[in-house]
């Protein structure tokens, strides 16, 4: 957190307005209005735009990617890359969402910025088809392998309730800042998936956590000490049933939405109510939120809200 | 022609020949265009035949090709194309370069009788049983198990090993690939033929495939018909003997001026090797032979007796090779009545009747589901590739080992067909569910389901669990990898020995999406 602060002091309202300036396409949108003042908000949500879009505007109401990310820092941009789907199955992260983040981490002077995710369906199909590996490319991002055991390091989580120590992937050990990225979407499993549930896809060995309670391992893996600075949901086209891998486009919902917090749980929490379900009814949520992983009650939360 | 341009024509067009086919089995990246795979393996004789014969592919008619090929030129095949021929003549080099005796070979009696035999037993066995011996025999498909279960794993380890060294420097072009071992029972025939042939060719040049190759036998027959042949000048010889030194198949008499056709592999090493420019290949000279070839009453009786006792063989042996038939009723554990086998190959009869377990498929498929068989679909038909669902299972989006196949055993398939073909029905086990023992939330299988043909249901409490709905699934057997129980899955796919028609997953509409945040 001392990190954090300090970005947020020194950097915070210069970068905001940096970014601001960087994005004149949106600035009449602020004209005449005062500027949002810095991360102050526990969640901010758009609503109404393309993902890259409603991302440049949320993100400036959280003061901008220089409050999150600082000068030469490696940064690892996580999305859900679960499915050898296109892009518009709604399985993946959207990949110009994922391009729009790289950029601004870029613009916040980070020094390297990787990807990756530990795939359901063979990894090099789905970096492939779900469009991301390009984008990422593009945007001067590094693509990172994830299938072989070889790239996952044991990690303890003191204090977790079934899981106690778990193999991730180096890059969470060997990054200075993780912003999570996951794709809101319903979840046979886990019933939906979102900030929490993405974190299956940093680590080897999934199936223990099916064997062990998986809602209670989802919610013990907030307790490991390398927690996403950012969580950014894909909220653009929803899976609302048949997920997470889906069957047809007959099973989205184009709900255009993008949601940003620093709490992940929030962020679930706000993602289970788009889909029409109560945070509370999703049990790894509702145990995130009572082992103290962040916040499911929305009333009580800042909450900025924007349309296009 | 004389000299020695034909020598290096011939080695030139080998080693090409033999880049390309190392690389089609280590291609681990899948590089190679779909469809490279026809041309590059056309010409393969065995592969070509049983694809145009048992598979009916009418296409497929480059062992015509070889076969007018080798009644003009003599056995050009198998030292310009066959990669199994090929790699013995990289091993007989590396023999010479150890001990210079082992590149002088000498004329040597043929082994006639073995190889009639050998030609005669998978022919028959082909004809009348199945694809077994030439399962074992086929030099295409030996090479390839040569590259699968050899050479890609020694690829691997240096990728990985590159990769490591890259990713020291943040680059990650390269990605380390886990070796994971095959079932150690298929690597029995392959290891046996590495030694075998391995010995004999390092020690004695093309011993092997003019004793034990059917291939090589057949076209061997065939070329003593062939119009070019290597001749001798009499007039020139001086039987000094350097063309049976250097002669591979040990197949050149100097002392009688005579050439063993059938064994000539047409490797033109004696053209190079004569320093009186007595030796020639092109057209055979007609001339009535001072002695006429005597017929060999035993030998016709040997071959007589060899089709009668192969019949009964065979049959022995097709029993053997039936896919298992059922033997219990379902129980807890993961009682498999039958294994499960690649798309396109339509029914398990048809499909090992026609494998070769060349392995390429193996190679290429990028979950690595496809693995050799022991004795799923009955030993004789072991190294058949199988799905094993423990270890990977079918991508929805993929239908390389449709596209690979040279035999015809896994037919091509399109995409979307492929995703309507059933290869089996997954079973579910409630026994073994981590659901209904653990009273956890599990749900892996419906996760990975790509139809949702396995859904979840209401169970105790809030509990869900799986159910299947037969009439989508597919069989991909995503559901029995993912199942996290061991060592026994909960969920399961029992094959279909023909595979069927799967109904496509139907949707309904949803519910209107909302434009105000609700919360």
């Amino acid at each position: 957190m001392k990190r954090r602060k300090f970005l947020r002091s020194s950097l915070g309202a210069g970068m905001a307005a940096g970014a601001m300036m960087s994005f004149g396409r949106y600035e009449k949108l602020f004209a005449g209005k005062p500027m949002p003042s810095g991360a102050n908000y526990d969640l901010v949500a758009v609503m109404g735009g393309e993902p890259a879009a409603m991302f440049d505007l949320g993100i400036q109401a959280m003061g901008g990617m220089g409050t999150f990310v600082g000068k030469g820092q490696k940064v690892l941009v996580k999305p859900n890359i679960g499915w050898d789907v296109v892009p518009d199955k709604g399985a993946n992260t959207n990949p110009a969402l994922v391009k729009r983040v790289i950029e601004h981490c870029f613009r916040a002077g980070a020094k390297e910025v990787y990807v990756f995710d530990n795939t359901c369906d063979n990894w090099i199909k789905c970096y492939k088809n779900s469009g991301i590996e390009q984008t990422v490319k593009d945007a001067g991002a590094k693509m990172v392998p994830s299938g072989s055991e070889s790239y996952y390091q044991e990690v303890t989580i003191p204090n977790g309730k079934k899981l106690t120590k778990t193999k991730v992937h180096e890059l969470v050990l060997s990054s200075d800042v993780f912003i999570n990225v996951p794709i809101l979407k319903h979840h046979s499993s886990a019933r939906m998936t979102g900030a929490l549930k993405n974190m299956m896809g940093v680590v080897w060995d999934r199936g223990y956590w099916h064997r062990n309670n998986l809602n209670q391992c989802i919610a013990d893996y907030t307790l490991f000490d390398k927690k996403p600075a950012l969580n950014i949901m894909d909220a653009y086209n929803v899976m609302m049933r048949n997920g997470p891998r889906g069957v047809s486009v007959g099973d989205l919902s184009n709900m255009k939405s993008l949601m940003i917090s620093t709490d992940w749980v929030a962020i679930d929490a706000a993602g289970a109510k788009m889909m029409g379900k109560e945070p509370s009814s999703i049990e790894h949520i509702a145990l995130a939120a009572a082992m103290g992983a962040g916040k499911m009650d929305l009333s009580s939360m800042n909450i900025h809200r924007m349309k296009m | 022609m004389r000299s020695s341009a034909l020598r290096h024509i011939r080695t030139v067009f080998a080693v090409f020949v033999l880049l390309i086919f190392v690389y089609l089995f280590i291609d681990y990246r899948g590089t190679l265009g779909e469809k490279a795979f026809g041309p590059i393996l056309y010409l393969q004789f065995a592969p070509s035949l049983l694809k145009f014969v048992i598979a009916g592919v009418a296409a497929a008619t480059g062992f015509i090709v070889i076969i007018i090929l080798t009644l003009i030129t003599g056995r050009t095949y198998c030292s310009f194309l066959c990669p199994l021929g090929i790699l013995q003549d990289v091993f007989s080099r590396m023999g010479g370069l150890i001990k210079r005796r082992f590149r002088r070979y000498g004329y040597k009696k043929p082994y006639t009788w073995l190889r009639y035999f050998i030609l005669v037993l998978t022919a028959g066995i082909l004809v009348l049983g199945g694809v077994y011996v030439l399962t074992i025999l086929d030099p295409y498909s030996i090479f390839g198990r040569f590259m699968t279960y050899f050479g890609q794993p020694v690829v691997l380890l240096i990728n990985n090993l590159l990769a490591t060294l890259l990713g020291k420097f943040d680059i990650y072009a390269l990605y380390r690939i886990d070796i994971v071992p095959y079932e150690l029972a298929a690597y029995f025939i392959p290891v046996a033929f590495l030694f075998l042939v391995g010995f004999l060719s390092f020690r004695y040049g093309r011993l092997y495939c003019n004793t034990v190759c059917p291939v090589g036998t057949f076209l061997g027959l065939l070329s003593k018909l062939s119009i070019f042949r290597i001749r001798f000048e009499e007039e020139k010889c001086t039987r000094c003997g350097r063309c049976a030194m250097a002669c591979k198949s040990s197949c050149i008499d100097f002392l009688n001026k005579h050439i063993d056709v059938s064994r000539c592999v047409n490797c033109f090493n004696c053209l190079d090797s004569c320093s009186e420019n007595a030796m020639s290949y092109g057209p055979v000279r007609l001339r009535r032979s001072t002695k006429k070839e005597e017929t060999d009453p035993s030998r016709r009786n040997f071959i007589t007796g060899s089709i009668v006792l192969l019949t009964g063989a065979s049959q022995l042996l097709r029993a053997q090779g039936d896919p298992p038939a059922p033997t219990k009723e379902s129980t807890v554990r993961e009682d498999r009545l039958y294994p499960v086998s690649p798309p396109g190959s339509v029914s398990i009869e048809s499909y090992i009747s026609r494998c070769t377990a060349c392995s390429l498929c193996i190679i290429e498929c990028p979950t690595h589901v496809l693995q050799p068989s022991v004795s799923e679909y009955g030993f004789a038909s072991i190294m058949q590739p199988r799905m094993d669902f423990h270890r990977g299972f079918c991508n929805y989006d993929c239908n390389r080992c449709t596209d690979v196949c040279p035999t015809g055993a896994i037919m091509p398939l399109m995409i979307e067909a492929k995703k309507l073909t059933q290869l089996g029905k997954a079973v579910f086990i409630k026994e073994n569910c981590i659901v209904h023992t653990e009273k956890t939330a599990c749900g892996a299988c419906s996760e990975h389901c790509p139809t949702k043909a396995c859904h979840m249901v209401p169970y105790e409490g809030k509990l869900l669990i799986p159910e299947v709905r037969d009439e989508i699934c597919i069989g991909c057997g995503a559901c029995e990898y993912a199942c996290p129980t061991k060592p026994y899955k909960a969920i399961f796919v029992d094959g279909n020995p023909v595979h069927e028609a799967a109904l496509k997953p139907e949707t309904e509409e949803l519910e209107a999406t909302p434009d105000e945040f609700p919360f």
